[in-house]
């Protein structure tokens, strides 16, 4: 029963890692594929929002990651792809938003927010000892 | 003294801003993502007809007038809550054509045969290569082209009488005024 059950397990991730390990997309150099790897996890699946390419199995995201599979073939580079999917999805299909004046607030918001906290800190607590 | 005071206020109007995020936060629907799509002219295609695969449907036949696009499918369950919605339009006349989105045609004509068929023209994307050339993420959807096949407004989800008199009447009338 025990072995049995191991079997199973054995079958089911050993089976799950090796088809999406490489044999759904062959590529032509372990680059390409480390290229191909890096940015399935890089893309979000627009249907179930959480999860990233590699991971979903919606419609949509299989669509995508033949997509990104033929242009990582055809040697295209990491900025062109994410231009691509970008120019159609906007920047919510990348899981790192680019440094944009709209997404300025929010990488260098928390910055702004320490250096705010400090201030305070500072100024309280100066003028506290001092009168 | 008076300065110190104005200085404590600050935590609480960092506070008061939160919470109006958060509160807006709460009203937004993360499912419906604005289209990067807009004020751009319809992706280059050339999809065979649903039916009549011998010819073509290409954004020439959406120039010309307002018009909508509904990107729909046989599997989409949502779609056939639409229906009703896209026949009453067609029955006004709006301009509609059909994006048949990773379908079977043969399940796609089944369907518009039992659910009815507002569509002037419906093209067939078996593939899903013009969807993802749009942008789009679900069915169903719907596109605003203007006269010139510029893509003006996008609407994801089911198209209702809500939607329709809030969000596409209005800009209807403007691109019709400005034509």
């Amino acid at each position: 029963m025990r072995a049995r059950l191991l079997l199973l397990l054995v079958l089911v991730f050993g089976l799950g890692q090796a088809a999406e390990a490489n044999s759904m997309y062959p590529l032509d150099s372990a680059k390409q594929d480390a290229q191909f790897q890096h940015l399935l996890k890089a893309l979000r699946c627009l249907v179930c929002q959480n999860q990233d390419l590699a991971d979903s199995n919606a419609g949509l995201a299989k669509d995508l990651r033949d997509q990104v599979y033929q242009m990582v073939k055809d040697g295209e580079s990491d900025s062109d792809i994410i231009r691509y999917l970008s120019s159609r999805y906007g920047d919510f299909i990348l899981f790192d938003p680019p440094v944009k004046a709209v997404t300025a607030l929010l990488w260098y918001g928390p910055a702004v927010f320490l250096l705010l906290g400090l201030l305070l800190f500072w100024r309280i607590s100066f003028k506290r000892s001092a009168s | 003294m008076n300065n110190i005071k104005i200085w404590r206020l600050l935590p609480f109007v960092i506070f008061t801003l939160l919470v109006f995020f958060f509160w807006r936060g709460l009203s937004l629907d993360p499912k419906k993502l604005p289209s990067v799509q807009l004020g751009q002219a319809l992706p280059d295609f050339r999809l065979p007809l649903l039916n009549d695969p011998g010819k073509d449907l290409t954004p020439a036949n959406l120039r010309g007038r307002v018009a909508l696009l509904n990107v729909w499918a046989s599997w989409c369950a949502a779609c056939v809550d639409e229906q009703g919605f896209l026949m009453k339009l067609a029955g006004q006349g709006v301009p509609l054509f059909g994006l048949n989105y990773k379908d079977d045609p043969e399940q796609a004509r089944a369907w518009l045969t039992e659910w009815g068929n507002p569509y002037q023209m419906i093209g067939s994307d078996a593939a899903g290569k013009v969807a993802i050339d749009l942008g789009v993420y679900g069915a169903p959807e719907t596109f605003l082209l203007d006269a010139r096949g510029v893509i003006r407004f996008r609407h994801v989800g089911v198209l209702d009488d809500v939607s329709w008199t809030r969000d596409f009447l209005p800009r209807i009338r403007q691109l019709q005024e400005e034509s």
